[in-house]
Formats: structure tokens, sequence, C-alpha cells
């Protein structure tokens, strides 16, 4: 479609009528034949044939001898793994075209009003180029899991972290049978009460001591009161010797713990541990149990798993996005350029905002063109087999599945059965016929005008 | 051919390409819309400059990973480099480009891709100037069913094309890649071409052949360099498009004749320990397509909006 409705250049009207346009002074038929024959010998075995041979062969069995009628077609429908590329393969055919188009159409605006479009339009248009392989490996490394590694999720715990405190010490936890008790969620509190004028001691284990930041300060006992005072520390000493919960000369203060004073189940007083690992709490704590809350120990929050069985086909999308959200900008942008400019200065005259602009002029003239863009994009979607096979890793390969990847891996890889990889192929075929169909009619509206 | 300059009613049908006929528009910017531009242009101006940024990060990391050793890759991500600038090495492209299965691979993807597109080319130009200008019964019924063939998808014909191939002893060259690549580029080939050559003025074809020129040399003379800007964009375009792919490789080639895609891709199922050599092959497999693209904008452009329905 997109071809019919866009190949121009000079040749802008498409099929001129052919009745004006009689040979040049009577080339002989023969001739003719020979210029057509290479062209006509490679599209005939390449690709007419095969769309014959593969429609019948997708009425036989796997060894290719038996015939079953349209068993393979049942076969595709109720098979597990064909369904889930069926499934698949209409969630991107929806999803993908549209979003490209919408971005596109967005970027085209937009580009429209600085003076540097043109360099911004390289920018996104440029991964157009580049091999979908070579995409997929882009993206695998953007989606690399590991905060550390993976930008992507790199950004996302940058985020996070900014919005939520990040836990101080992943892993810390009191002796068994300490001043501490588990007290449920992943909080400890002291079984005692918390007196006001007494230094509490909160010991805490399970932190090698390497992992402190460099620098770390030596825990001091804390000055007793006015109000309830005490000490966060590491319970252990560096080469062994030292006496459970007492803070022994060397061992470390754990800075940055919070501390709660929690009577009758509500938070009366919270404060956080210092350099040297003590905190104060107001006289209005005393009596109150202290809990160091979960928040002090969760595990850091790891970032999204991209590519992971629920995430991954989004993921993908999203990698496709990058590549072919410039294609549907470059094309909207060259409609945007024919848009009448004087129906956007009127309506600006009239009073109408830039977001009435777009919405009630700028996209209902552009519309001919967003179709065509959306309906390429759709026949592109529907074969897409790189970039699923090189971004989805071995163990969601299932749940990325889609048909194209599903027919190769049926034809050629251990499905081994050629019967359902044709009948793959023909319903990839049928999806494209009214394609076919709206092309060839356009081209002989155009021929007979 | 439908227009679009001077009428208010949105219905109407405009392909991009009437639309480029217009490109006068775009120079006239209203008052108005310079004075909108001017107040919303600074968060308008961070807002791009940002989508951009977003946009070449993920090839800048690719770049930068492959100037890293394999250590540094495991251990941060590529940013790190911007604090540790030492660990930038070209080990990794040393160790590339000494491996043999790599640097045979990127020569098949010269020797597939070439060929590919230049039997394109010439194969579609004859047909196409056939198509435009030579008189024979069934010719308007043909041009249909070429047209007909533009959106077959590649999938339809692996398995029989496989066979064939078997048949006749070439699955697994060079040459069976070539031909497939031919075979699924001739529609738009033709489709291209055909209408392009029948814009050329009659005259021009009648004063070579008044001058005694055979169909040959009207051919070779008048047509294909008239036609230069439309061959191209269709042979960037098939340039491309054979270069990058992957999956035609992956079935018709072996492990002698496979291009650079096949090769690299079977090290992405250990993608953690091959990263030393997938990213510098990434790489230096989109050096040629990126300069092909920089250097051809205009005719890459045009190629992609005539027909990147493939």
């Amino acid at each position: 479609m997109a071809t019919a409705a866009t190949a121009k250049g000079p040749a802008a009207s498409g099929g001129a009528p052919s009745a004006r346009r009689r040979s040049v002074m009577g080339t002989r038929r023969w001739v003719a034949g020979l210029f057509l024959l290479p062209a006509l010998v490679l599209l005939g075995a390449l690709v007419v044939y095969p769309i014959g041979y593969t429609t019948w062969r997708s009425l036989f069995d796997k060894a290719g001898s038996g015939f079953v009628g349209l068993h393979n077609y049942a076969s595709v429908f109720s098979d597990d793994s064909t369904l889930t590329a069926l499934r698949n393969t209409a969630v991107w055919v929806v999803v993908a075209p549209v979003l490209a188009t919408a971005l596109g159409l967005v970027f085209a605006v937009l580009t429209e009003r600085v003076s540097w479009g043109t360099a911004f339009k390289l920018v996104v248009f440029m991964p157009m180029a580049i091999s979908m392989l070579a995409a997929g490996i882009i993206f695998r490394l953007v989606y690399e899991q590991d905060p550390a590694r993976g930008a992507a999720n790199a950004v996302v715990v940058g985020v996070h972290d900014t919005f939520a405190e990040s836990s101080a010490y992943p892993g810390a936890r009191p002796r068994p049978n300490g001043s501490l008790a588990a007290s449920g969620g992943g909080s400890y509190t002291t079984r005692d009460a918390a007196g006001e004028g007494t230094a509490v001691g909160l010991p805490l284990i399970g932190v090698p001591a390497a992992k402190l930041p460099a620098g770390t300060a030596d825990a001091r006992q804390a000055t007793a009161g006015p109000g309830v005072t005490g000490t966060v520390w590491l319970d252990f000493k560096p080469g062994g010797g030292g006496e459970p919960g007492v803070i022994d000369a060397g061992e470390k203060a754990l800075e940055g713990v919070k501390v709660e004073a929690v009577r009758d189940g509500r938070v009366v007083a919270s404060a956080t541990s210092g350099t040297d690992g003590t905190f104060s709490l107001p006289a209005s704590a005393a009596g109150a149990q202290l809990r160091l809350p979960a928040s002090n120990f969760a595990e850091p929050y790891n970032g999204v798993d991209w590519l992971g069985p629920t995430l991954v086909t989004p993921a993908i999308i999203g990698a496709y996005l990058w590549m072919w959200a410039g294609f549907a900008m470059v094309l909207i942008a060259a409609g945007l350029a024919g848009v009448p400019r004087e129906l956007m200065e009127a309506a600006r005259i009239d009073g109408a905002n830039e977001w009435q602009v777009f919405r009630r002029i700028t996209v209902p003239l552009l519309a001919p063109v967003l179709v065509v863009v959306v309906v390429t994009l759709m026949i592109n979607v529907m074969k897409i087999f790189d970039l699923v096979y090189i971004v989805a890793p071995d163990t969601s390969k299932d749940e990325a599945n889609v048909l194209a990847l599903q027919l190769y891996l049926s034809s050629f890889g251990a499905g081994n059965d050629q019967g359902v990889g044709s009948a793959i192929g023909v319903i990839l075929l049928l999806l494209v016929v009214p394609v076919m169909v709206f092309n060839i009619r356009r081209l002989r509206r155009e021929a007979r005008r | 051919m439908t227009t679009v300059a001077g009428t208010a009613e949105p219905a109407e049908p405009a392909g991009p390409a009437e639309a480029r006929a217009v490109p006068a528009a775009a120079a006239r910017q209203s008052l108005a819309s310079r004075v909108v531009a001017r107040t919303g242009g600074g968060v308008l101006r961070v807002l791009l400059v940002l989508v951009a940024l977003f946009w070449l990060m993920p090839t800048v990391g690719l770049l930068i990973s492959s100037f890293r050793g394999p250590v540094d890759i495991a251990d941060s991500g590529w940013w790190k480099v911007f604090t540790a600038p030492s660990q930038l090495t070209v080990t990794n492209y040393r160790e590339l480009l000494g491996n043999d299965a790599v640097t045979s691979s990127l020569v098949n993807t010269a020797l597939i891709t070439v060929p590919a597109t230049l039997l394109v080319v010439v194969i579609g130009a004859l047909a196409g100037y056939a198509f435009a200008w030579m008189e024979f019964p069934g010719r308007d019924w043909l041009f249909l069913l070429v047209v007909g063939l533009l959106v077959v998808p590649v999938q339809i014909a692996l398995i029989p094309v496989a066979k064939l191939f078997g048949e006749i002893g070439i699955f697994g060259d060079i040459i069976g890649v070539v031909l497939f690549h031919v075979g699924f580029g001739l529609p738009f080939a033709v489709f291209l071409l055909r209408n392009f050559f029948a814009e050329i003025p009659r005259e021009l074809l009648e004063a070579a052949r008044l001058d005694g020129a055979g169909e040959l040399r009207l051919f070779a003379r008048v047509i294909m360099p008239l036609g230069g800007p439309a061959i191209a964009s269709l042979g960037i375009f098939q340039f491309l498009w054979v270069w990058n792919d992957m999956l035609v490789a992956l079935i018709f080639s072996n492990t002698g004749s496979q291009p650079v895609t096949v090769a690299l891709q079977q090290q992405v199922r250990q993608f953690g320990n091959n990263i030393d050599v997938l990213a510098p092959g990434a790489f230096v497999s989109m050096v040629v397509p990126l300069v092909v693209f920089f250097a051809f904008q205009r005719q890459f452009v045009s190629g992609v909006m005539a027909g990147a329905v493939k």
C-alpha cells in the first residue's frame, strides 16, 4: 500500500494510462521478451512458485507424504507455542505501529518549530539504517538486569532511589536471643522498654565489615539522658574476642539507621544514628520500645526485569520503536510540508490554541499519511523476526515468540515440521492479501484516469 | 493526482509524495506560529534535545562498550568510562579483526550485498524499461502481478526455495543467498523503475531512435542515465536491506558463506560471555550502513518513502 501510495518522484502519476504510451517505435516482441526474461524467471522461481508450493505443502504432514487437509492450520490454532506466537503477533500489530506513528507525528510537528529540526530528524531516523541484529545487541546491553551495567535499570533505580529511601544495611540482623527480637515484616524491636537516662545498646550483625564505607567511625557509648539515647553498632570485633552486646574497642558504628520509639503500636518519636552510631530521642520516648524498621534492612531495589517472561514483549517493542519511529516521523514530516499553512493561521487568528490546531486541523489533514504509515508498519511488524530472536534471552524466548520466529523454529529449528511451518507462512501471506488487493486496485484506478 | 493545496476539506487524500511536491509551503511560516515558537520555544528545545540524547544513548552505549575490556563490561556500565577513561582499549577490535571467522564473514557480507544490489538494479531496470516503453501482449496484466507481489512476505518462500536450492546444488552457497535477495528485491525494483522510466519524455527516446540507436543502446545511453535518481534510491535501499539481513542468510548460507549478521547471532546465546566480540562486531557491521546512510540521506529517504513495505 505504502508503495503504491508513495512511490513517486517524477513518476508522480503512477500508472500512467497505458493507451497514451505506445511502444517506442514498434519494438519487436521477442526483444521485449528478452528484456523481461531475467526478471520473470527469478520472480517465477523464487516468489510465485514458492507461494504455490508452500500452500500445497501446508496440507501435508511433517514428512511431506501424508495428506492431512487443514490439520496443520488446526494445530497452529491449538498448539501452545504457536498460540503464544499468534497472540504476541497480534499485540505487536496492534500496539507497535500505532505507538511508532504517534511518536513520529509528535516529533514531526515539534521539529518544525526549531531551526535544527533536520539534525534532530537525522538522529531519530539513523537507527533505520542499521540491522536488527545490531539493534538487538544494542538493546540487550540497554536491558541488562544489573543496574550497575544496564542503562535502563540504572535510570529506573536512580529515579526510584531518589524518591524512595534506599536501605542502609541490607542483611543486617540482631544476634539471636540478644536485646532485639524480630517484630514482623523485617523489623526488629527491643524486648524491654527504654528508660530515660540509660544508654540503650542496639547491636547488629550480618554486615561484612569490609562492606562498610571506608572511614566508618568506631562505635561510641552514648551519653545518658536527657531523653532516650543509645548506640547502633556492628557487634563484631575484627580479630575476634569481643563480648556480644557490649561495645568493644574497635567495633564499628552503623550510621544512618532509623530508630523508632513505639508505644502501644504507635510511633511516638524517631531518630537516625549519627557517625558514631549514637542517636537520641526526646523524653517523650521514655517507656517505649525501640524499633528498627524494615526499611533499614531491605534488599536494594534492583530495577525492572525487562527481559523476564512478563515484560519481554513490551521491551522488544520498545527497541522496535527506537528503530522505526524515525520512519514514521520522516513520512509524516513530508506530509506536513504540504499542509496548507493558511488553515492553521486562520484557526490561530480565530483564537484556537496550539493543541486545538494540532487536534482539529493538523491531524485530520494528515490522516491519509497516517493511515499509510500505520499500514506500512503493520506489514513490517507482522514479519518481525530478528529483533525477537536476538533480544529475547533463552529463558523467555517462549513468552516472546512471534509468528515469523515460530515459522523459522517449526521449519528449520527444533520443531522440524515443515507442514506447520508452511501453514504459518500461508497465514502470514493471507494477512497481507488485503494490502495486495488495495495496491492493485489503486494502480488500476490510476491507469483508468 | 489528488491535490492538497487550497482545499479546506480534510478528507482529501494526500500521499506524502504529493505533499513533497509543494516544498515551498515549509518555508512559509506564519507570524503567529513564529510568536508561539518563541514563547514556548525554550521548553520545546530542551525537550527535543533530551529526546535526541535519549535516541543516541543506546548506540553510544554500544560504541563505548566495544572499547572496554570484558572484565570491565562485566563489572560496570559503559558510563563508567567518564570517570575512568583509562578503561578504553582497542583490544576487542584487535582480537575481532584477528578472528578469521569474523573477517571472512565480513567479506561474505560484501560478496552477498554487492552482487545482490547490482543484479536487482540491472534486471529491474531491464524489466522496468520493457514495462514502460514496449508493447507486448499481457503487459498490463503482468505488471499488476508484479505490484501484487510487492508485499509478499519472504517467509512464504523459505521452505520451497531451500528445497529448490538443495536440488540444484546451491544450498549453502553465496549465490543462493544472492539469488533469494534478488528475487524478493525485484517486485519493488520493477515497480519503482517502471514508474520512473514512464515519465521520461517521449521525445528524448524518439530522438535517440532517429539517430539509429538500438534497443540496448537506448537502454544504456538514455534510460539508465536519466533514471539516475530512482536507480540511486533503489540501489541504496536494496544495499542496506541485504547488508542488514539475517533471516535469509541464516537459512541459505553455511559456515563458509555466512555473512557477519549470522556469524554474530551465534554468539548471542552466551551474551554476557561474548560481549567483547558482540559489541565491536555489531559496531563494525554498522559502519558501512551508517556511512551509506549519512552520505546518501536524500536517496535513502526517498527509497524508504517509496517502499519500506518489505
